[in-house]
């Protein structure tokens, strides 16, 4: 059995551990009612934007336009959100192992990481990180988000990319976050039928011409995708990290209760030893 | 809503919010190809906005905001505006807006060639907007 100073420095330690981890907690499930308040916030506009963006692009069934139509080169964008920082449980694992099992290999990807993690680990792995937004993670707004799509509209128009996707985590409740893998561009019009059937029929008209009402507004859609992964996935990272201290504080405490009761058995081993000795002791005098 | 009424709905979503959703009965906006104003009743339009003055006529009624950058989607009976960012004069930062309109300025007169020219105007004419309603 350790000794009684062992027994008791070990728990000490497990102790100060806990309570940072504590501490981590309540910061993170501060930070997730923020942050839970604000992805909701943005979900009408991101509904809205990819309704209109749908319903557009399937009126206008003819029109040609290099934002719907694959670019030429090979490689394929792809912005990666992760978080800066750690102890969140699977949270930027999940979305690494993600971008690994895509089937997109190392030579043709570019990434666009926002978040450190993301970034440092897929650097590690030979992957080109093209840019690093990290930046914005620390509190995503909406600038972060323009300038993220301006980069990568240009890198498209530019030829240097012909496809982008976004891998983010989705944020179901606070316990459920799902990694996702989204395709930006070339946009993909959804088959779902429109449940309002009126819609359909009506004619709509653009202000200036299709063509040019699509390069202005595609742009914007995608800015507002990329918006809404990064807070869907701010939410996530501290939902992520609230269950991951909250699991840790758990463990700390059952690991405390073991040892006192540990610590308890050497004392009164000892003591018992002690009065043992002195019985001895006296004993052998007399 | 009865038929008769000359009210139709209006949305009004930025990213952070929804900015405003009620019964309007005229609306004033400024897109890329001029001023227009919308009635209920308009043929269905999709309409690219530039920074300008938002008029909503509604039954108390009239109420002002500084719209920028954004689209509208206009419907018979229903009209929604998506933009990027939208204020009520009351949320309107005037100092902050003065000094934007300086930088702005400051930049396209340089004419480093760094400058992006496009986005310079842009900030301009957003800076204007919020100086012309913040100060009312």
């Amino acid at each position: 059995m350790a000794s009684m100073r062992d027994i008791k420095r070990r728990r000490e330690s497990v102790q100060s551990t806990g309570q940072i981890t504590k501490a981590m907690k309540l910061v993170s499930t501060v930070k997730l009612q923020k942050a839970k308040g604000k992805a909701e916030n943005t979900k009408p506009y991101f509904e809205h934007m990819y309704k209109a963006v749908n319903s557009m692009l399937r009126k206008s069934g003819t029109i040609l336009h290099p934002y719907l139509e694959g670019g030429k080169s090979e490689k394929k964008g792809i912005i990666v959100v992760t978080s800066n920082r750690g102890l969140a449980g699977g949270y930027n694992s999940n979305i690494i192992k993600m971008v690994l099992n895509c089937g997109i290999s190392k030579e043709d990807a570019v990434i666009y990481a926002v978040g450190r993690k993301g970034k440092d680990a897929l650097a590690r792995r030979g992957y080109t990180v093209a840019e690093d937004y990290s930046d914005a993670m620390n509190e995503p707004v909406f600038r972060d988000a323009a300038s993220i799509g301006r980069r990568v509209l240009s890198d498209f128009a530019e030829g240097k990319i012909g496809e982008i996707y976004l891998v983010y985590t989705e944020f179901k409740n606070t316990v459920t976050h799902i990694p996702t893998w989204l395709k930006l561009l070339p946009v993909v019009v959804s088959e779902e039928e429109e449940e309002d059937g009126m819609d359909k029929l009506t004619l709509m008209e653009y202000e200036p011409e299709a063509e040019e009402a699509l390069d202005l507004i595609i742009p914007k859609y995608i800015n507002s995708l990329v918006y809404g992964g990064l807070m869907q996935s701010f939410a996530s990272e501290n939902g992520a990290r609230m269950q991951a201290m909250d699991s840790a504080t758990q463990n700390a405490e059952e690991m405390i209760s073991d040892l006192e009761l540990k610590y308890n058995r050497a004392r009164q081993g000892s003591i018992t030893q002690e009065l043992t000795e002195i019985i001895a002791g006296a004993n052998a005098i007399n | 809503m009865a038929d008769n009424s000359k009210f139709f709905r209006l949305q009004v979503i930025t990213p952070d919010r929804i900015f405003y959703d009620g019964e309007a009965e005229l609306v004033e906006l400024t897109t890329s190809e001029g001023e227009m104003g919308v009635l209920k009743g308009h043929i269905p339009l999709t309409a690219i906005l530039v920074p300008g003055v938002l008029k909503i006529k509604e039954a108390e009624g009239v109420r002002k905001a500084a719209l920028h950058d954004g689209f509208v989607e206009i419907f018979q009976d229903h009209m929604t505006i998506l933009a990027e960012s939208c204020e009520w004069p009351e949320e309107i930062d005037v100092h902050r807006a003065e000094e934007a309109k300086h930088r702005a300025e400051m930049r396209l007169s340089g004419g480093e060639a760094e400058t992006n020219v496009a986005r310079a105007e842009l900030a301009l004419r957003k800076s204007l907007v919020r100086i012309q309603l913040g100060q009312k």
